[in-house]
């Protein structure tokens, strides 16, 4: 028997509408919040829009670089960053944000993510 | 515990109070000083610069009232008239009688005023104590018609520096020395002539090689009669022909002076008498007396030694000096004169450069003996660092040009060599800080060794030490540029390269940081680039620049709007009211004269802003790195004290900087009289009021390491007064590091703040015009950055809550009330510190 993973993908805006290396923030079913990121080269990331060192919800804000080579976000409100492709922060250990897969479909991005 | 009675409370005297506290561990020595003088010791060495703000607490030197030490009793304004060295006792003028176990005499040295006719009339004056400089002020401020002028007597180190602040306070010097040259006692022949072109350059008449016959009253005026037949109008005198020991309780208390004057101590400071020591410009140390205070604290410290249980003897002092005079630099260490038997001199002298270089050599050229620099003395510390020491290089090769510091840098020094002549601090020692003690930095070097704390020329080895010690003194921005600030500044004004993403490609690697963004983005604004969130530039602001805002803790934002010179009429203050209350804001007054507003979601902020803007309001930039305020007292329009009109300059000040991005933040203030009630001095540009016009100062900071501003021009008019700040901003910008503040900006700057004064006053360096140019441009260029959002829906649709959601708030944001105002509920604590 074989199991097919079933995915979830809601529509969260034009692709249009996210400017290359900067975010966005998007709210999902049940209040949960997303920040999506753009790069260069149709390169799309998202994470959990909550920093979880100061608690406000503004990673889409922070500004969008690398760090050795990882594409990172820095939070706006302390700076630490955080990898775009596993949520994993680099200025404090064991922290994290979750991470999600995102898509373009037809001009429109999409996000994996179930309530 | 024992008695220790110090006589006189000068530079050395406070120094050998200081060193006996710190190494009497036993509590051992109680301590009585007392003092001729009114004051407690002050810093007689930076004497001249009392003229640039006439406020003795310039001169003040850190602890000399000892107020909080209950081993010191500090007796001021009565001097020792006589010591009984039988009873162990010594009297004062005033009757007092104070006993003694040991006794130091630090009566420093009187002025030398040589018997000319004349020379006690009421229009003469000597140099040396503040209460000397407040008469000459008041002498030269009598009224008088026309330019006034004054003549000094000596032309040595003090002289020219006596002929300086006389320039200073209006008068037109001459300077009269009897040898054949100025400075005949450090400066040699070939550096005499320089120095002689140099001073007069400087609005100084110089008269050598002749004495003074006669001073002679001339109706209000004096005459002065020189030996060559010049006689000289003036409206003051100064002598300044030297000092002489002040021996006298010496003579009158049996002990012995040396041949030429002075209380005859030996190498370990020790009188005739072994419970008398004798230290400073007082004491004859074998015969031999000092006028400069390295010596004399080397004695203080021997003292100190030998009171407390150690061992010490004065060593072989330096008597190295060093003259700055607005750009003019003369420098002379060691066997200047080649006295030394077989010793030889190598000179440079570059007439069209200015510069003279001397060094004289051992005979067989390889020993460093001594030198004189005059112009450029740039290198004088490496250089007086290697007297006694093998030369790296052929003395030519250090002199000529191509050679330049490169031959003598710190590296070829031992360790053994002083670097900080005033207070004899070694390279080791300060190597050791920097290794082993972990002082990484110019400032914690000076808190650890005391290295640059008194004279501060030698700052700049310092600083050439903790790169020696591999110290990361990297001035590279972050991982994705090698260039420092002011490098990449130059590069993006040179190549006009307008976007972020070029920069990186060409000058850089990587794709960039929070770093790196937020700097090109500030200097791009600088240079005039646009609307900062026109396009690529919007990804690279910092936090609060991204929404012209200032993000609070709870991802909300606070709205400044701007309040120029703090003055707003009633009717706009209902407006930032009623928009208050109609978005229910917390609402404060700040610091800088305005009002905050706070709690406005990211959403909010353009409909609060249409308010704001519709009313008359623009952006104030409370949230960059940029002119924040200019603050501002009441003034001569209201104030019964204000000499001139703060408020008005205030608002023309602000209203010509308002926008100006920059390293950091810029605050300023003008207060309208001396009062300075508007607290200018703790601003990176302040403007204090005097009737004859402002007085800027720069460089002053707030925050974690506050800094007082320092004078740069006084008494200047308006255009003046704008023209210099316009300078100093733009050099500023220009030049500092990413964050660094005016304070560090002016204290690490080599030359300190004549060398700005030289740049932004007397455009040394050629760059005025374009500095001029630059802010012109600034001017010009100003728009409302929030009237620039409210008009382009591209960049009003990024003031969004959500992408998907724009018209739902953010619902992890809510309030609570506190002292009737609504303030933010967290979510969470912060776990992990910042």
């Amino acid at each position: 028997m074989t199991t097919s993973i079933q995915r979830t993908w809601t529509a969260v805006c034009a692709a249009g509408a996210v400017p290359e290396w900067s975010g966005v923030a998007a709210l999902l079913e049940g209040g949960t919040q997303v920040a999506i990121f753009r790069l260069p080269g149709d390169r799309w990331y998202a994470l959990s829009n909550i920093d979880p060192i100061s608690g406000a919800a503004v990673l889409s804000r922070g500004i969008v670089g690398d760090a050795g080579g990882v594409p990172v976000v820095a939070s706006p409100v302390y700076k630490e960053r955080f990898d775009l492709r596993t949520g994993s922060c680099l200025d404090a250990e064991g922290v994290s944000v979750a991470a999600y897969r995102v898509r373009v479909t037809d001009g429109v991005v999409e996000v994996e993510f179930s309530p | 515990m024992r008695k220790l009675v110090v006589v006189g409370h000068g530079m050395v005297a406070h120094r050998l109070v200081e060193a006996v506290r710190a190494e009497d561990k036993t509590g051992e020595w109680r301590i009585v000083v007392l003092a001729e003088e009114a004051r407690p010791a002050y810093d007689r060495v930076a004497l001249t610069s009392y003229v640039d703000t006439w406020d003795p607490a310039s001169l003040a030197l850190e602890g000399a009232d000892y107020a909080d030490d209950p081993m010191v009793e500090l007796r001021l304004g009565d001097a020792v008239v006589s010591v009984d060295r039988e009873r162990k006792t010594v009297v004062t003028e005033a009757g007092y009688e104070q006993s003694y176990d040991a006794l130091v005499l630090a009566t420093g040295s009187r002025p030398f005023v040589p018997p000319v006719p004349g020379h006690d009339l009421p229009g003469c004056f000597v140099y040396r104590t503040i209460e000397d400089l407040d008469a000459i002020r008041e002498a030269a401020q009598r009224p008088g018609r026309g330019r006034r002028s004054a003549v000094v007597i000596g032309g040595g180190l003090l002289g020219l520096e006596a002929a300086k602040a006389l320039r200073d306070m209006g008068l037109s010097p001459h300077v009269v020395e009897m040898a054949p040259r100025l400075m005949p006692l450090q400066v040699d022949e070939g550096g005499g002539g320089l120095l002689r072109r140099l001073i007069t350059d400087l609005d100084v008449t110089v008269h050598t090689g002749t004495s003074t016959d006669a001073i002679e009253p001339d109706g209000e005026r004096y005459l002065a009669k020189l030996g060559n037949g010049t006689e000289l109008d003036v409206d003051l005198v100064v002598f300044s022909a030297g000092i002489r020991p002040r021996d006298d309780l010496a003579r009158s208390s049996g002990l012995e002076v040396g041949a030429r004057g002075g209380i005859l101590v030996d190498d370990t400071c020790r009188t005739s008498d072994p419970a008398v020591h004798a230290i400073g410009e007082c004491a004859a140390v074998d015969g031999k007396v000092y006028g400069i205070v390295a010596p004399g604290y080397a004695m203080a410290e021997v003292v100190a030694a030998r009171l407390t249980g150690g061992e010490g003897t004065f060593p072989e002092p330096d008597m190295s000096t060093k003259l700055k005079l607005m750009g003019v630099d003369v420098a002379s260490f060691g066997d200047a004169h080649a006295a030394t038997e077989g010793a030889l001199e190598v000179a440079f002298n570059d007439a069209v450069a200015g510069t003279y270089k001397k060094l004289v050599v051992s005979d067989d050229s390889t020993t460093l003996l001594g030198g004189v620099l005059v112009g450029d003395a740039s290198e004088f510390n490496t250089l007086r660092a290697m007297v006694g020491r093998p030369l790296p290089a052929e003395p030519g090769a250090i002199l000529a040009p191509a050679g330049g510091g490169a031959a003598v840098g710190v590296d070829a020094l031992p360790d053994a060599a002083q670097i900080c002549s005033c207070n004899a601090v070694s390279k080791g020692a300060i190597t050791h800080a920097i290794t082993e003690e972990g002082c990484d930095s110019v400032a914690k070097i000076k808190g650890c060794t005391r290295a640059g704390t008194a004279c501060g020329s030698c700052v700049p080895l310092l600083g050439k030490l903790l790169t020696a010690c591999g110290v990361e003194q990297s001035k590279a921005l972050c991982e994705h540029f090698t260039q420092s600030r002011a490098e990449l500044f130059q590069i993006l004004q040179a190549t006009r390269i307008t976007t972020f993403s070029e920069m990186i490609d060409r000058y850089g690697t990587g794709t960039g940081c929070a770093i790196c963004k937020p700097a090109v983005a500030s200097i791009l604004a600088t240079l005039g680039n646009g609307h900062i969130l026109a396009g690529e530039q919007a990804t690279l602001q910092d936090t609060n620049d991204k929404f012209l805002a200032n993000l609070q803790r709870n991802g909300t934002y606070s709205v400044v709007p701007r309040i120029p010179g703090g003055e707003i009429t009633p009717e706009k203050l209902m407006v930032i009211a009623q928009v208050a209350m109609d978005f229910g804001l917390y609402t404060k007054i700040t610091g800088g004269q305005r009002i905050d507003l706070f709690g406005a979601t990211v959403d909010q902020l353009p409909l609060i802003w249409r308010r704001l803007v519709d009313a008359g309001f623009e952006s104030g930039h409370a949230y960059g790195k940029s002119l924040r305020t200019v603050k501002s007292c009441v003034g001569s329009t209201w104030c019964r004290y204000g000499v001139q009109d703060s408020v008005g300059l205030a608002i023309e000040l602000e209203l010509r900087y308002r926008g100006l991005r920059s390293p950091h933040k810029l605050k300023s203030a003008v207060s309208g009289c001396a009062r300075e009630c508007a607290e200018a001095r703790s601003k990176d540009f302040g403007i204090i009021a005097t009737d004859k016009g402002w007085n800027l100062y720069v460089g002053g900071n707030g925050g974690a390491t506050p800094r007082h501003a320092d004078l740069l021009v006084s008494e200047v008019d308006t255009e003046t007064l704008i023209r210099t700040i316009d300078r100093f901003l733009m050099f500023y910008v220009r030049t500092a590091d990413r964050l660094q503040r005016t304070a560090p900006w002016v204290e690490e700057m080599e030359g300190g703040l004549d060398h700005l004064r030289a740049v932004i006053v007397d455009d040394k360096l050629g760059i005025c015009e374009d500095l001029d140019a630059a802010m012109a441009k600034h001017v010009g260029d100003y728009a409302d950055e929030w009237r620039g959002v409210l008009e382009d829906p591209e960049k009003l649709a990024k003031f969004t809550s959500f992408v998907n959601a724009p018209g739902t708030p953010d619902p992890t944001i809510s309030f609570r009330t506190e002292r009737d105002q609504k303030v933010p509920v967290l979510l969470g604590i912060p776990e992990v510190k910042q």
